[in-house]
């Protein structure tokens, strides 16, 4: 009985936020298209880039249906681009979808490795915290957090930059790869990595930040309830009422945080891979801005929107399933 | 009538008395302290930078040293000077911004908590479409085609950042609307615009200013990441646009984007440190609130 009430309470709730977030999406494009047509010049610069000559605009303009009322226009591009259509770029002469999906795999290496860095350094941090409360590195474990919200990802990096890799040389201060060198092996994943290390650093500083306070918060709430001190009384050693009893509680916020954090670390990864030269999708961002590369740019921001928007679904409907205090009202 | 003045009286405590915060948190004073100085900075800085931030000169590259405080850059501008002056564009921004976007976003949720329904329904669901794309991406997708001269960017930062404070107030006029002195006021006959105006708004204020406070912060960090990647106004001297320009030459002296960097860095954190000082005094038992990191 209670179980048939669940699933069908989790049914609808899956259906309801997967038609909001389809609605939301829909919306987007069409914010797209408005932007397209609001934007000073003729859209088809938007719509075509900026480098094309008369001859592709007329191409572009038939294409979209320019010369026809505006909802038939928004009609041609909204199916278009659910088509899976973004359009064509002109600068790297191949189409947008192409473009964006060859630089996704850097920039998903960046952010996986930045996320797992920073939720273990910030859970890790955020339990010693809550541990010695008011303490020496409580206070400077707090100092570091807020240094982490300060600077922004940019400067971060730069300072990185400066001391690991023109300072002291540890590693190299631009790329993905080294240069002009044909390796294979264990000696391609060991240059890989020694690549990966500062920006991913740097991604991780301004997440280690957030991932510490919440998990520290989260702690000495735990901390305060009663099975904690029945676990203590019990003679249950501290370092398995931490790690064990109390984490395994405090945890699931930090979870969620986790998983909403997708368009932070998309805007962090443009501003680190630009101070990397990191071939992800930061750095296309700033080569489309640079080549006046419209479709690329608009594609760019719809799939990370869509992307962000999946992000949260995924995370609204896993948030019940771990924890099953948390009922939906709406 | 006397919850309404004891309400009141506990609000003035906190805001009002912003002292009394300062005199207990050390590291609030010293966080206003700084604050202080780079408003000071910001408003005179054509006294105190000693060279024009933008004129050239043939001293290119040279470290920092009396004649120079911070070092020169590629173009033999003063790093110091730039650092000045940038100041003012960011705070200009950062409060014209956190003041527009923040007087659109108490608007927006004032009219969302107190009338409800569908006007509730519709001025959420616009805040979550809103809340959907990286608010740089946004700013980003909207400068690019637009031009982003110092009004454009202004404008632009506005449109992005309105949503968080729009949540906010909502969720606070919805627990205040149910408070006994807004009840007794509408058992009064008082109208909803003075019950919202002058019995909700005033009582959520304090929340409001620390929100803002905080909004500054964040603004300023969006505003340098703008600049950052090479859209800003060119003609008005930044710190995201010393880095923008000196990242290139980061090889050459370490001192021409660090002192940028700091500064912005200084500025937001003495932001954070007095932002959360208030928050705490105001509601002891939330969480420390730091800005939304937008980059």
């Amino acid at each position: 009985m209670m179980k048939h009430f669940l699933s069908r309470f989790f049914n609808r709730l899956l259906i309801r936020r997967a038609i909001q977030s389809i609605i939301l999406i829909l919306l987007l494009i069409i914010i797209n298209f408005f932007l397209i047509h609001l934007a000073p010049g003729d859209p088809v610069y938007y719509l075509a880039g900026q480098s094309g000559d008369e001859q592709y605009y007329e191409l572009i303009r038939a294409k979209f249906g320019l010369d026809q009322p505006l909802p038939a226009q928004l009609w041609v591009y909204l199916s278009s681009v659910l088509r899976g259509d973004l359009g064509y770029s002109l600068s790297y002469q191949q189409p947008v979808s192409a473009v964006i999906f060859s630089r996704v795999p850097a920039t998903l290496l960046l952010i996986l490795s930045a996320i797992t860095m920073a939720s273990i350094g910030g859970v890790l941090l955020g339990v010693e915290a809550a541990r010695r409360e008011n303490s020496f590195y409580d206070r400077l474990f707090n100092t570091f957090a807020l240094l982490g919200y300060s600077f922004p990802s940019f400067s971060i990096g730069h300072m990185l930059l400066l001391f690991f890799a023109l300072y002291l040389g540890l590693f190299p201060a631009q790329g993905m790869m080294s240069a002009n060198q044909d390796l294979s092996g264990i000696s391609y994943w060991l240059d890989l990595l020694n690549h990966l290390v500062l920006p991913s650093l740097t991604l991780a500083i301004v997440q280690i930040a957030q991932i510490m306070r919440l998990t520290r918060a989260e702690m000495l709430n735990v901390l305060g309830e009663n099975f904690i001190t029945t676990a203590r009384a019990k003679g249950v050693s501290e370092r398995k009422v931490l790690y064990g009893h109390a984490l395994r509680n405090a945890l699931l916020p930090v979870v969620t945080i986790i998983g909403s954090d997708l368009g932070m670390l998309l805007s962090g990864a443009v501003l680190t891979e630009t101070v990397f030269a990191y071939p992800g999708l930061g750095r296309l961002t700033l080569e489309v801005l640079a080549a006046r590369d419209y479709p690329v740019l608009m594609g760019l921001f719809l799939l990370i929107s869509i992307g962000v928007a999946v992000m949260n679904f995924l995370t609204d409907i896993t948030y019940p399933l771990i924890d099953p205090r948390i009922k939906y009202s709406r | 009538m006397t919850t309404t003045n004891k309400i009141k009286s506990q609000n003035t405590l906190a805001v009002g008395n912003l002292w009394r915060v300062l005199k207990h948190n050390k590291a609030a004073m010293v966080g206003a302290i700084v604050l202080i100085l780079f408003f000071g900075a910001a408003i005179f800085a054509d006294q105190i930078a000693p060279y024009d931030p933008l004129k050239t000169s043939n001293e290119t590259f040279q470290s920092p040293s009396l004649k120079f405080l911070f070092g020169t850059d590629d173009l033999g501008r003063d790093v110091f000077s730039g650092v000045i002056h940038g100041a003012q564009t960011s705070i200009l921004i950062g409060v014209s911004v956190a003041l527009l976007s923040g007087l659109i976003g108490v608007f927006v949720g004032a009219i969302a908590g107190y009338a409800g329904g569908v006007w509730d329904d519709f001025l959420m669901r616009l805040t979550e479409l809103f809340l959907i794309p990286p608010q740089f991406f946004l700013a980003l997708i909207i400068a690019a085609p637009f031009g982003s001269s110092l009004f454009n960017i202004i404008l632009i930062l506005t449109i992005t950042s309105w949503t968080t404070m729009a949540r906010l107030v909502r969720a606070e006029v919805l627990s205040l609307k149910e408070r006994s002195f807004v009840e007794a006021s509408r058992a009064m006959g008082a109208s909803p615009a003075r019950i919202l105006f002058h019995e909700i708004l005033p009582n959520a204020f304090p929340l409001i200013i620390t929100k803002m406070i905080l909004m500054v912060g964040g603004v300023i960090l969006l505003e340098a990441g703008l600049e950052f990647v090479g859209l800003g106004d060119a003609s008005q001297i930044s710190w995201g646009f010393m880095l923008h320009n000196g990242q290139h030459f980061i090889r050459d002296g370490w001192w021409i984007i660090t002192f940028p960097s700091l500064a912005l860095a200084a500025l937001v954190l003495a932001l954070n440190i007095v932002g959360d000082a208030l928050n705490s005094a105001l509601n002891p038992k939330t969480r420390s609130a730091y800005l939304d990191k937008p980059v």
